[in-house]
């Protein structure tokens, strides 16, 4: 049960697959132009990476070795084209600002990645919990990147205007060089982070040993 | 004429990689070398003209007449894995040392969003034949020339002293991001 909860949770830090992997690096920064659109994006690539994680855990016995990703696209191409057919009926909006990018999730190297390396070794409910915990990380990161090029880019969040009066937005940040900027910083950020935790976490033991 | 803008509008000013973010794996994975980025650069066009052939083909043929459309994503990405496996069987055979040196990016090539980025787009923008060769070859030039440019600054990079936090990938994107800055300069273009 304890490996399970830390199988989930390693989606959201650890092996983040956004800030950590750098996978899935084409709607990360294609449409995180504004908070809500990132948020959509993910939430429609976790949706087929859960759905797509637990169907291909169910066949990897029926599935032979030697045609398992044509099989696992297969699984996935479905599942995609369900949600963008369910996104066009629903969310008309969001469908016609991720355009050609929901298609695409097909190609996003998360869900094949977690279909090979985790869903066809595992069973079922495991692979649906590690694909709820990259999905939630995939689902914060592009939500963070997706606010701060909306907040500094436009003044807005979430569409809501925030910014004080007087205030001239970057529009650079909302254009495409914005998106690899921001994602740039994003990384030193998190990797300045990281550096703190482990020293602290070596101070730590050190502590202990002595 | 209309070829020809329809051709520098793919590759400069809405580059696939820099300006529509089609095939960033790639860019950030196989730039680190200018040699082994022409290579990727050569393949993926090769397998881009090749899909957009055949995406052309099974839209018009197939798909539209048998009322099959909603299954388009999925017999584009099985026509493009088997291209990709073409390729990579041809490389094996005549050019082994380019095809190590690809190592893993070359099966990726079918997971390179911007080749059935093109697919789709090709097909969404009602593209004749015509229009579609040439997107798909404009595309895999614009691909190659951020692929080459990217490597190219890299490989200075390598040289140069780059604060603890800001190396590997961070200093990579933020490159990117100057790199597309400058090609923003071309929107105007046409």
């Amino acid at each position: 049960m304890n490996k399970m909860i830390k199988d989930f949770l390693r989606g959201l830090w650890d092996e983040h697959p956004t800030f950590r992997i750098m996978i899935g690096m084409c709607p990360t920064l294609a449409v995180t132009t504004s908070a809500i659109n990132g948020m959509g994006m993910a939430i429609a690539t976790t949706f087929v990476l859960i759905c797509s994680s637990l169907l291909i855990s169910m066949l990897k016995k029926v599935i032979p070795g030697g045609v398992r990703i044509p099989a696992y696209i297969i699984v996935i191409a479905t599942f995609v084209t369900t949600v963008d057919y369910l996104m066009q009926a629903y969310t008309p909006d969001l469908h016609e600002a991720l355009g050609v990018f929901i298609p695409l999730i097909v190609v996003n190297c998360i869900i094949l990645g977690r279909a090979e390396a985790y869903a066809s070794k595992m069973p079922v409910i495991w692979s649906a919990f590690d694909a709820l915990g990259m999905g939630l990380g995939f689902t914060w990161g592009l939500t963070l990147i997706g606010s701060i090029r909306e907040l500094l880019g436009s003044g807005t969040i979430f569409g809501f205007s925030v910014a004080p009066d007087g205030f001239t937005p970057f529009a650079i940040l909302t254009s495409p060089p914005g998106a690899f900027i921001t994602l740039g910083v994003l990384l030193a950020l998190m990797n300045i982070i990281s550096d703190k935790i482990a020293q602290r976490t070596r101070a730590n033991q050190q502590k202990t040993a002595s | 004429m209309e070829y020809l803008l329809l051709f520098i509008g793919t590759v400069i000013v809405n580059n696939f990689v820099l300006v529509q973010f089609l095939g960033i794996c790639p860019f950030l994975g196989v730039s680190k070398q200018v040699s082994t980025s022409v290579g990727m650069g050569i393949a993926t066009t090769f397998v881009m003209v090749m899909a957009a052939l055949a995406s052309w083909l099974i839209e018009h043929f197939i798909l539209v007449p048998l009322d099959l459309v909603y299954l388009r994503t999925l017999s584009f990405i099985l026509v493009i894995a088997a291209l990709v496996q073409l390729v990579e069987m041809f490389l094996h055979k005549s050019i082994p040392g380019l095809y190590r040196a690809m190592g893993i990016f070359l099966p990726l090539i079918t997971t390179n969003c911007a080749v059935l980025g093109l697919s789709l787009n090709a097909v969404l923008r009602s593209y004749n034949l015509g229009e579609s060769l040439v997107y798909g070859f404009g595309a895999g030039v614009g691909f190659t020339l951020a692929l080459i440019l990217m490597a190219g600054i890299r490989e200075e990079l390598e040289f140069a002293d780059i604060p603890k936090p800001l190396k590997g990938a961070a200093i990579a994107l933020i490159t990117a991001g100057l790199l597309s800055l400058a090609f923003s300069g071309f929107a105007g273009m046409i």
